[in-house]
């Protein structure tokens, strides 16, 4: 019933490689560890509401790092948070992904020149696949930010691991 | 509902020297100035007295007044010796509806000023920011430690980096493994 | 032989669900009971009042946005009018009337995100969604007007930063129609639902004393009973022209000062902020919104201390300028830091849920409890 049916014409057979299958389940859910640390969570926050709606992506928040695929850092992260974010990395299963959102989070945003207390982009701490500028990046950067994510998960291959 | 130099002038005949001036050159609000540790009377005296009645404080702030002398040290970097560090009370009453602002000022060598935290709650942790940025010590506070720097901020760093609101702060260049400046 | 019993300290760390940001609690509890409550904050200190010390006046403008994120018209609001104070300028009469229904229409967008986060984390997920969804309406009034939708950098030194563009008094009435009804839902579906009412009635009840020592201001203020609004006791801008209420806690569902009422003068401060926006918005004067702004802010030395209702409470702003065009020192007065010291009084003899409900309704922000 419905349009499953009629996609396939000669019988429900689909022939796929291993890799694009894998892909293909984990880019369609990458379930995030709902952490917000500044203005940037609010958006990201009402990216999920819906109006945007993150669930159609299949991103749903989780509450703890054991059972998320991607961490969002949206907003500043401050000397203090690092070492804890460093930790929520380490708890996180692979395969793990971390978008950073943000100015703040990419480079240190407008806090660059005297925040004694802000680390100047989260990549000194944890690496980083993909970077979403704005300050705050508007719902529509971060479900770009989002995109671009699922492209880099398409092309990676069971084989060869990636960095 | 008093002015400002009807205040002063009570606080004057009931505290005498402690009271040094009311400083009415600043163009917008007037601020008394107080002896450091005779603080904690001046302000229970304020709290209590049925003319004045000063229930709520609005704001207390550490201020680095930047009036010593710059020197250079070893390192090429530039310290202020000598000068103040000040204290400054916003008070406010609730049933009286008026307002007077105090101030504080105690040597930057040595800072010591007593603490106002039990006539009004919300002074702890006011004094807890201004010792974490600006290294004035509360004297009685009850809990006086870093409110907002990490706790381990002393361990990573030396004498010119540990307050940072001061005017002569250098950055430290590690902290426990992640680069500080840019 | 008696048995030894110890307190169980249990961490609800920076990352949790319902904090409301990276706020570490520190519990000391007896089974479900708790004793003793720590905060340990820090974890988002930015150095505001850093980097105010290096920037110009009018450069400082957009670090304000980003205390309290949620009310950010607020804070601009309260950096400009401490400013204007100290140089002593006047601004044109369209400016006031803009700035106001701004800030109200600001004060509905963070009560909205109060009240959802407070039903989210007690378990009502529904309200969440259909408050955002309220909020997108307020966002693209103000999207149009200045570009931005969260962080405006909209009121300036001695003006406005963009002019408010054609359709703004037309769709600002719209909304003002179609937000009504929605306060009637809100009630319907939230304020008088009995989980809701059987998790925050007689839960850390603030007696008026207390709140007035530790310094609180707004709805936690108000939630006591107590009738003081800056808006009407200390008033700045041209709030003295407006009539509207100041709903106070009465304790319908409880005791006065428990959370219920907290809740309940945020959802009457929405009607309020309609009111005042209806009687703004026909009477708005023509004019230029940029001719007061200084080419050169240098003030004289002095000190100023200014402080405006902002939606968590009483926003102040102590300056003082030194003669040259950088501030030598900017404390900001934040509502929430002040707020959240109460929190260790509000939770003896709670179960750890209650505490995640009065945290709730005090509603903080960490990006100003922490600057």
């Amino acid at each position: 019933m419905g349009l499953l049916d009629k996609e396939f014409s000669d019988g429900n057979i689909v022939i796929a490689k291993v890799d694009d299958l894998f892909n293909w389940a984990r880019l369609s859910s990458v379930w995030q560890l709902g952490f917000g640390l500044a203005c940037c969570a609010i958006e990201m926050m009402a990216t999920s509401m819906s109006h945007y709606d993150f669930d159609r992506f299949g991103v749903i928040p989780r509450n703890t790092p054991r059972q998320a695929d991607a961490i969002i850092i949206s907003g500043t992260v401050t000397l203090k948070m690092a070492l804890r974010i460093k930790r929520l990395y380490e708890q996180m299963p692979e395969p793990k992904y971390i978008i950073s959102m943000g100015s703040c989070a990419n480079c240190g945003g407008p806090y660059w020149e005297h925040g004694y207390h802000v680390l100047k982009g989260i990549d000194r701490v944890i690496p980083v696949d993909v970077y979403v500028p704005g300050c705050p990046p508007r719902p529509e950067a971060l479900l770009e930010g989002l995109l671009k994510l699922q492209e880099k998960i398409r092309n990676e291959s069971l084989r060869k691991k990636s960095a | 509902m008093k002015s400002a130099e009807e205040i002063f002038e009570i606080l004057k005949t009931e505290f005498g020297d402690s009271i040094l001036v009311l400083d009415k050159d600043t163009p917008t609000e007037p601020i008394i100035s107080v002896d450091p540790l005779q603080i904690h009377r001046v302000s229970k005296f304020l709290r209590e007295h049925p003319d004045l009645q000063f229930d709520n404080l609005m704001c207390l702030s550490g201020v680095d007044d930047a009036n010593g002398n710059k020197v250079t040290n070893a390192d090429g970097d530039e310290l202020i010796e000598g000068g103040t560090l000040s204290v400054y009370y916003n008070l406010h009453s609730v049933s009286l509806k008026h307002k007077i602002s105090l101030k504080v000022s105690t040597s930057r060598t040595d800072p010591k000023v007593e603490s106002v935290e039990n006539i009004w709650k919300s002074a702890n942790w006011h004094e807890r920011e201004a010792f974490d940025l600006l290294g004035i010590f509360f004297l009685n506070h009850p809990d006086l430690r870093r409110i907002l720097m990490p706790y381990d901020w002393d361990e990573f760093t030396t004498e010119v980096s540990r307050h940072p609101l001061r005017k002569d702060y250098k950055n430290p260049e590690f902290y426990q493994g992640m680069k500080v400046p840019y | 032989m008696a048995l030894k019993t110890e307190h169980m300290v249990l961490n609800m760390g920076p990352q949790h669900p319902s904090t409301h940001g990276v706020l570490r609690l520190e519990l000391e509890i007896e089974g479900e009971l708790v004793n003793k409550v720590t905060p340990h904050l820090g974890y988002l200190h930015r150095c505001f009042e850093k980097h105010a010390e290096a920037m110009q006046y009018n450069q400082v403008v957009p670090y304000t946005d980003r205390l309290d994120y949620l009310a950010a018209i607020g804070n601009n609001f309260g950096y400009a009018l401490a400013v204007e104070k100290l140089l002593g300028i006047e601004v044109p009469e369209r400016v006031e009337y803009i700035r106001v229904i701004m800030a109200e229409l600001q004060r509905i967008a963070s009560h909205l995100v109060a009240i959802g986060s407070n039903g989210a984390d007690i378990g009502a997920l529904t309200p969440f969604l259909y408050l955002f969804r309220d909020r997108e309406h307020i966002l693209s009034i103000i999207e149009e007007t200045c570009g931005a939708r969260m962080l405006y950098n909209y009121i300036w030194i001695g003006g406005l930063s963009h002019d408010i563009h054609p359709d703004f008094v037309r769709k600002t009435k719209e909304f003002c129609n179609y937000f009504k009804p929605t306060i009637v839902e809100l009630d319907n579906l939230l304020s008088y639902n009995k989980i809701f009412i059987e998790r925050t009635a007689n839960i850390g009840v603030l007696p008026v004393d207390t709140a007035i020592n530790f310094g609180s201001s707004g709805p936690t203020l108000r939630g006591s009973g107590i009738k003081f609004d800056l808006r009407s006791d200390d008033p700045y801008s041209i709030y003295d022209r407006f009539d509207f209420e100041i709903p106070v806690g009465k304790g319908l569902m409880g005791t006065v000062g428990d959370c219920w009422d907290r809740y309940y003068v945020r959802i009457r401060e929405m009607e309020q902020s309609l009111r005042i926006i209806e009687q703004a918005i026909d009477h708005i004067p023509d004019g230029d919104v940029q001719s007061a702004i200084p080419k050169r802010i240098k003030p004289p030395k002095g000190t100023v201390y200014r402080r405006v209702e902002n939606p968590r409470g009483e926003l102040g702003y102590f300056i003082i300028s030194d003669g040259t065009v950088n501030p030598f020192r900017v404390k900001v007065r934040a509502p929430s830091f002040v707020n959240l010291e109460v929190l260790g009084e509000l939770c003896k003899g709670y179960l750890v849920a209650d505490v995640i409900a009065i945290l709730g309704s005090i509603d903080i922000v960490l990006g100003e409890v922490d600057r």
